[in-house]
């Protein structure tokens, strides 16, 4: 155990450091930043000067080098538009988008996975043929457009919810969340969602597929044999049996929620990553783009590896040595 | 002599084409006094397994029965509500399965697997549970049986696997258990084995069992009394020695001739001819009458049960000596 975990984090180190490759090489080649963070009115030596103090100046692989030297000390830079940490300016951005995913897979869990269930249990009823039809829905109506319906009729017809900003704010942990407040919640609500609709989709048909697969197998006959009660052959042999491939799609997606949750951001004005990233790009600012890139690869692999423990959790064949 | 199992024109069907039902048990009767071994013979598909599982009241949906009676110490059982069959199932009716890689859910313990079952019909405490959990594993000759309710399935061998589930099927001490095919899928050495031990259990605890096969060899070692199915029905039963000896019926005959043995060695092993004919093309009248060598007009129409309800057959050209 110990020895595959080990292995494991020098894995995720390589993935890392060629990361850093692609993503430093990736973001050199798109544009110069010069030309749009440098006042035009200024003089050729005072342009010099700026390049100078950003370190352009200086040949690629010496940014690179000097770049990988700060990551060492936890340093990405100084993003240059802010003139502070980059890391700074993303972290502060954290909670908001957090909070965000968080409520959306919250919400598309809630939903979803009840709803395959019945779906999957009994295929023949109207009621499952609503919600696969719904699902359906779900998976295909273009995000941005459903977030702007959903302003269209709660926020502008109706008048129920906000549909703009994160709301009032409370404190945890030294960070501003909006789930603490009623006013908060209430912001919250719409953007998660507008989110949650595809992830919800989504699970409820892995769901639905599972069961189907599960309910023919011998071990919920003999289950049924034994005279166990319904609800738990539902609950245990089968829920958990096709959680795998679940929680698969739950990690995986709950970090696409945190990474490009772009366009419902800004559709709801929410001031996260992803609209920072947005405004980072067209901005040119090198350091943030790269540290929240970084942050990005981090999380996917830190992902992927929960996900590996929730295997052996689930499953008593998998083993994280390989052999299984 | 009152029968703890009676079955009546036990008819279970699954939907075909044009809404025709598909008898996949046709008429079949039989009865069964406690502690009894019916061996119920046939070919694959000739009903046997789906007259056990219509017995469970686990007939697969779409599939249901749809005519006759099943009497269970008096109760009849077709009719009955889920939670009547449920509180049976596993306490006074088990059964054990034919693939025993496959009858225990792979991601939970052996322990649960055996636990839940006691909990399923009566009310004692964890320690308890397990504490008879173990014993029943080593009433099945499972080494260490403590040790081993912790372990998975997959760390269990195929012929292990089988003596759990027979563990699991004894539980109860229930009046009946129906054994489908529960040695088919071992090694033969395994399969003496198992045979013997589950023989001196049931007989110990007095148990009635329905030991589905198409192996006649296994059924004349340890049935009391035989029934030979075919294409749905029942055509032929009777006491072991007088239908193995004597059979009545030319499937039944062709099918012990069909079986090799030390006397018939060197000359060719007699066949029956043709296949068995689907549930679909089932001819009118008897069954058998298209393979059938001494078939006639007569035989368009369906033959009754000739014979009283413990030895009869289904013929109008039955066989009246005994084999050579």
């Amino acid at each position: 155990m110990t020895t595959s975990l080990i292995r494991r984090l020098i894995q995720a180190g390589f993935v890392i450091f060629a990361m850093t490759l692609i993503v430093f090489l990736g973001v050199n080649v798109i544009g110069n930043p010069v030309d749009i963070l440098i006042n035009p009115d200024l003089n050729q030596a005072e342009r010099l000067k700026v390049i100078e103090s950003l370190g352009l100046d200086r040949p690629i692989w010496q940014q690179y080098l000097s770049f990988l030297h700060g990551l060492t000390q936890g340093d990405f830079g100084d993003s240059f538009v802010y003139s502070r940490p980059a890391l700074d300016v993303i972290l502060e951005r954290l909670p908001a988008t957090l909070e965000l995913a968080l409520c959306a897979m919250l919400i598309a869990i809630v939903i979803g996975l009840p709803l395959g269930l019945y779906a999957g249990l009994h295929p023949n009823r109207l009621s499952s043929r609503v919600i696969m039809t719904g699902s359906i829905l779900g998976f295909s109506l273009p995000t941005f457009w459903v977030g702007l319906m959903f302003i269209l009729l709660f926020a502008v017809q109706l008048g129920w919810l906000p549909s703009n900003g994160r709301g009032e704010t409370a404190e945890l942990f030294g960070a501003r969340w909006s789930f603490l407040t009623t006013d908060g919640l209430l912001h919250l609500f719409l953007p998660a969602l507008n989110l949650a609709l595809f992830k919800t989709s989504l699970i409820l048909r892995l769901t639905r597929a599972g069961v189907q697969e599960v309910v023919s197998q011998e071990y919920v006959k003999f289950a049924r044999a034994k005279g166990l009660r319904e609800n738990r052959i539902i609950l245990v042999h089968i829920l958990k049996n096709l959680m795998i491939p679940v929680v698969t799609i739950i990690g995986l997606e709950f970090g696409s929620l945190i990474a490009f949750s772009v366009v419902t951001e800004s559709i709801f004005g929410w001031p996260g990553m992803g609209k920072l990233i947005i405004d980072s790009i067209n901005l040119l600012d090198r350091p943030v783009i790269v540290a929240y890139l970084m942050m990005m690869v981090v999380l996917f692999v830190s992902l992927n590896f929960i996900i590996d423990l929730c295997y052996t959790l689930l499953d008593p064949r998998v083993r994280l040595d390989g052999k299984g | 002599m009152t029968a703890l199992l009676e079955v009546r024109d036990l008819i279970t069907e699954f939907p075909g084409e044009n809404n025709a039902g598909l008898r996949a048990v046709d008429e079949v009767s039989f009865q069964l006094a406690r502690g009894e071994v019916l061996g119920l013979v046939g070919e694959s598909g000739s009903g046997k397994s789906v007259t056990g599982f219509s017995i469970m009241g686990l007939v697969d949906w779409p599939g249901r029965i749809a005519g006759g009676q099943i009497l269970f110490d008096g109760k009849d059982l077709a009719g009955a509500d889920e939670e009547t069959r449920r509180s049976l199932r596993g306490r006074r009716i088990a059964m054990v399965f034919q693939d025993p890689m496959m009858t225990l859910n792979p991601v939970l313990r052996i322990g649960t697997q055996i636990t839940e079952a006691l909990h399923a019909h009566t009310h004692i405490s964890g320690t308890e549970a397990r504490a008879r959990a173990r014993d029943a594993l080593g009433l099945v000759g499972i080494p260490s049986p403590e040790e081993r309710l912790d372990a998975y399935p997959h760390e269990f061998s195929g012929g292990m696997r089988q003596r759990v589930a027979i563990a699991i099927a004894l539980l109860h001490q229930p009046d009946l258990i129906i054994a489908d095919e529960p040695t088919t899928a071992l090694d033969v050495t395994i399969q003496a084995q198992i045979i013997s031990e589950f023989q001196k259990l049931t007989e110990q605890q007095g148990t009635a069992v329905i030991w589905i096969t198409h192996d006649l060899a296994i059924v004349s070692g340890l049935a009391d009394r035989i029934a030979v199915m075919y294409g749905g029905r029942i055509v032929e039963s009777g006491g072991i020695q007088e239908v193995l000896e004597a059979p009545r019926h030319p499937y039944t005959r062709g099918l012990i001739r069909s079986v090799p043995s030390e006397n018939s060695r060197g000359s060719r092993l007699a066949q029956i001819p043709g296949v068995t004919p689907s549930l679909a093309r089932m001819p009118s009248g008897c069954a058998f009458r298209t393979r059938c060598n001494r078939s006639t007009e007569a035989c368009a129409t369906r033959p009754g049960q000739f014979g009283d309800a413990l030895a009869y057959h289904r013929c109008f050209h039955p066989y009246e000596e005994a084999l050579a």
